[in-house]
C-alpha cells in the first residue's frame, strides 16, 4: 500500500491547479451565467496535453496513467464544474472509446488529434427513450453496399456542437435470440443529414455544451464501425465504467471547492462575538464535509489505479460515482447553509456549486443506476 | 549555448507562514520554485530554443527540492543537478550557497547564468552577484529584457521603475526580474519526459569543499513575523489643526521624521 502521489502525479496536480485558477476559476461565475463553452480554454488545454492525459505518445497522448487523468478532472472541476465535465466527456466519452476499441486506423484518424487537443469528439448514446436502458435504442443503422445509412434522435450530447465526430450507437441488427445488435459508429459532424443543436437551457453545469443530435439518412462509409460491430453494447459498458471515474472526480472537485469557500466564509463570518467557525454546530458540517470529499477523492483513487492495473473496476467506479455525486450534494448544500442568506445570492459563488453537482447524481447513471450496477456486481 | 540555471525552492509565501522556535515551521507549508527563478528558466528555455545549446538547472538544498528540478525539467531544462548540503551543512547564508554553486560551475564553461533577482523568503539578492564575483564573470541584475547576438548581449534592466539599457559581453551572469517574460506551465509531455531527463546529485565531497569552506558568514538572530496591521486614526478638528497634529505624530509617535 502506498497512499503518497508519484512525483508526475503531483506535479500533474500543481500544474493543472496553477492553470485552472488562473485560466478557468476566474471566468467560471461569467461561463455559468452566460452557458458560454471556452472553446480557447480547451485549445490552452490541448496544447499543455491535458486531452491526451491517459493515452499513450504513439497516440498523440502524454503517457499518463487513469490517477493523473483524475486528478486534473478534479482540479479542473474545482474551478468550473461546466468546463470539467467538458473535458472529462472529451477525454473518457470522446476519445477513450476510440482508444480502447478502434482500429489502428481509426485511432490514426480520430484518436490523435483529439489527444494533441486538436479537436473535440462526442460520445451519442442516450436517446429521448434510452439511457441506462440500451435495449430501447430506436437509433438504426443500415448497411447499404459500403455505407452505413443511420436514422434516429440523440439527446443530452456533450461537446457534440464542438465535436469533429461522434461515436453514435444504434441498432444494427438482431441476434440469434432476437435481441437488438449494437454497434457503435464514428459519424463526422459535418455529414449531411446531421443535425446537432445546443439550446437547452440548463440548471447547472452550463459552461458544458450540451446538444441534441438528429440523424436523418446519415450515410458513414461501413469501416466507420468502431471495432468489433457485435460489441457496441460492451463497449459502452467499459466507457461509462471509465466515464464514472472521471465524473466522480468531477464531483471531489466540485464539492472541494464548495468546501473551501465554506471553510473561509465560517472562519471570517462573526456572529454573537466569534467567528461562525467556533460553533459546534458549524464544525460539525466542516468536519462531515471535509470527511465526506477525502473518503470520496479516496475512492475515486482506487478505482483509477485498478483500471491502471488492468484489474475489473466496474464496481468500485460505481462506489467511486455514487458516493462522491452524493456526498458531494450534501456538501455543496450544507457549504450554501453555512453561508445562510449570502448562500443564496449568486454573488458568493457558491449556489453555482450545487447546481452544478446535481448533474453529478443523474448523467453517466443516475445513482439509482449505479446502485444497480453494484448489487449486479454482487451477484443479486 | 551553455546555460545554467540557478534555482531556489521556496516556501510559498502566499500560503500562511508559521514561526515555531525561531524558524518558518516547513510542515504545513507548501513550496515552489521561487517565482523570479521561474523567469529565469523560461529565460533560458527561450535562448536555447532561439541560439540552440543545452540547460542546466541547478540547485542547492536537500532531497526535496528534487519535485521543484523535476519542475524546471518539465518546463524545458535539459538536465538538472541538486547540490545535496543536508549532512554536511548545519547552517549557511548566501555566501554558504554562492560559493558551493561558483565551486560547481568554475570548470564549466558557462556561456550565459540566468538566476532570480530575489528569493521571496530570504528577500536578499545576494546569490546571483556573489556567484559571478567568485567567477569573475559579468553580471547584470533585475534585467527585464534580454538580446544575445554573437558573443555580445544588449540587456534592459529595472532601475527602481526607470529602464537602463546594457551591453555586455559573455559569459555573463544575470538576475530575472518580473516582466522579463510570462514563465510557461510545464506540459503533460514534459512532465512525463522529464521522468528520463538527467538529475545528478552532488555533495560536498564531490566539489571538494569542506563544510568550513562554505561556513555561513551571518548568523540570524531572530525572525519574527511583519506586525499585524492596526486600526487607522482618523484626525478631527479643522484641517489647520489636522496637519499640526499629524505632523507631531509622525514626529512622536511614528517617528519617521
Amino acid at each position: 500500500m502506498n497512499f503518497e502521489l508519484t512525483k508526475e502525479q503531483q506535479m500533474i496536480k500543481d500544474m493543472v491547479r496553477e492553470f485552472a485558477e488562473k485560466e478557468i476559476a476566474p471566468n467560471a461565475a461569467k461561463w455559468d451565467e452566460e452557458a458560454y463553452f471556452p472553446v480557447e480554454v480547451f485549445k490552452k488545454m490541448g496544447e499543455l496535453g491535458l486531452l491526451g492525459i491517459p493515452f499513450p505518445e504513439q497516440y498523440g497522448g502524454s503517457g499518463g496513467d487513469t490517477i493523473s487523468y483524475a486528478i486534473a478532472v478534479e482540479e479542473i472541476g474545482r474551478a468550473c464544474g461546466g468546463t470539467g465535465l467538458s473535458y472529462a466527456a472529451a477525454v473518457s466519452l470522446g476519445a477513450s472509446p476510440i482508444y480502447y476499441f478502434g482500429t489502428e486506423e481509426q485511432k490514426q484518424k480520430w484518436l490523435v488529434p483529439m489527444a494533441k487537443g486538436e479537436t473535440l469528439g462526442a460520445f451519442g448514446l442516450t436517446e429521448p427513450n434510452a439511457g441506462s436502458d440500451a435495449g430501447g435504442t430506436r437509433t438504426r443503422a443500415v448497411l447499404d453496399g459500403d455505407e452505413y445509412v443511420i436514422n434516429g434522435e440523440k439527446c443530452w450530447i456533450t461537446n457534440a456542437g464542438h465535436a469533429r465526430q461522434v461515436i453514435v450507437t444504434a441498432v444494427t441488427g438482431k441476434d440469434e435470440r432476437g435481441k437488438n445488435i449494437i454497434s457503435a459508429i464514428i459519424v463526422p459532424t459535418n455529414a449531411p443529414g446531421f443535425t446537432i443543436r445546443c439550446n437547452y437551457d440548463k440548471m447547472g453545469v452550463r459552461a458544458s455544451n450540451t446538444c441534441e443530435l438528429v440523424l436523418e439518412n446519415v450515410r458513414v462509409p461501413k469501416e466507420n464501425v468502431l471495432g468489433d460491430p457485435t460489441k457496441g453494447f460492451k463497449q459502452f459498458l467499459y466507457t461509462l465504467d471509465g466515464g464514472r471515474i472521471s465524473i466522480a472526480a468531477l464531483a471531489v472537485g466540485i464539492a472541494q471547492a464548495a468546501f473551501e469557500k465554506a471553510l473561509q466564509y465560517a472562519k471570517e463570518r462573526v456572529q454573537f462575538g466569534q467567528s461562525i467557525s467556533k460553533f459546534q454546530a458549524i464544525q460539525f458540517k466542516l468536519a462531515d464535509m471535509a470527511m465526506e470529499i477525502e473518503l470520496a477523492r479516496n475512492m475515486v483513487y482506487k478505482a483509477a489505479w485498478l483500471k491502471d492495473k488492468g484489474k475489473p473496476f466496474t464496481k468500485e467506479a460505481s462506489f467511486a460515482k455514487l458516493f462522491a455525486s452524493e456526498a458531494g450534494f450534501r456538501a455543496c448544500n450544507q457549504a450554501i447553509q453555512i453561508h445562510g442568506g449570502y448562500g443564496y445570492m449568486k454573488e458568493y459563488g457558491v449556489e453555482r456549486h450545487l447546481r452544478d453537482m446535481k448533474l453529478m447524481e443523474i448523467g453517466e447513471g443516475t445513482s439509482e443506476v449505479q446502485r444497480l450496477v453494484i448489487a449486479r456486481q454482487l451477484g443479486c | 549555448m551553455n546555460i545554467f540555471v540557478l534555482m531556489k525552492r521556496t516556501f510559498d509565501t502566499e500560503e500562511k507562514i508559521v514561526i515555531q522556535n525561531g524558524k518558518v515551521n516547513e510542515e504545513g507549508a507548501e513550496f515552489i520554485i521561487n517565482p523570479y527563478d521561474e523567469y529565469a528558466i523560461e529565460e533560458a528555455i527561450q535562448v536555447r530554443d532561439k541560439l540552440g545549446g543545452e540547460i542546466t538547472v541547478v540547485t542547492v538544498g536537500n532531497e526535496d527540492a528534487e519535485k521543484e528540478l523535476r519542475t524546471a525539467l518539465a518546463m524545458g531544462c535539459d538536465k538538472a543537478v541538486l547540490i545535496n548540503i543536508e549532512d554536511d551543512v548545519e547552517e549557511s547564508d548566501q555566501y554558504t550557497t554562492a560559493k558551493i554553486i561558483a565551486e560547481y560551475l568554475k570548470d564549466k564553461n558557462a556561456d550565459l547564468i540566468l538566476a532570480g533577482n530575489v528569493a521571496i523568503d530570504g528577500g536578499s539578492g545576494q546569490v546571483g552577484p556573489r556567484v559571478a564575483e567568485m567567477l569573475g564573470i559579468s553580471y547584470v541584475t533585475t534585467i527585464t529584457k534580454l538580446d544575445i547576438d554573437g558573443g555580445k548581449a544588449t540587456i534592459v534592466r529595472d532601475v527602481e521603475g526607470d529602464e537602463e539599457v546594457i551591453e555586455v559581453s559573455l559569459p555573463l551572469l544575470v538576475t530575472a526580474q518580473q516582466g522579463l517574460n510570462e514563465p510557461r506551465y510545464p506540459s503533460l509531455p514534459g512532465i512525463m519526459k522529464a521522468k528520463k531527463k538527467p538529475l545528478d546529485e552532488l555533495e560536498l565531497d564531490d566539489l571538494d569543499l569542506e563544510e568550513e569552506d562554505v561556513a555561513a558568514k551571518t548568523k540570524t538572530v531572530e525572525i519574527f513575523l511583519p506586525p499585524k496591521k492596526e486600526a487607522g486614526k482618523i484626525l478631527q478638528g479643522d484641517i489647520a489643526d489636522q496637519v499640526k497634529e499629524l505632523v507631531t505624530l509622525l514626529r512622536t509617535e511614528a517617528k519617521v521624521i
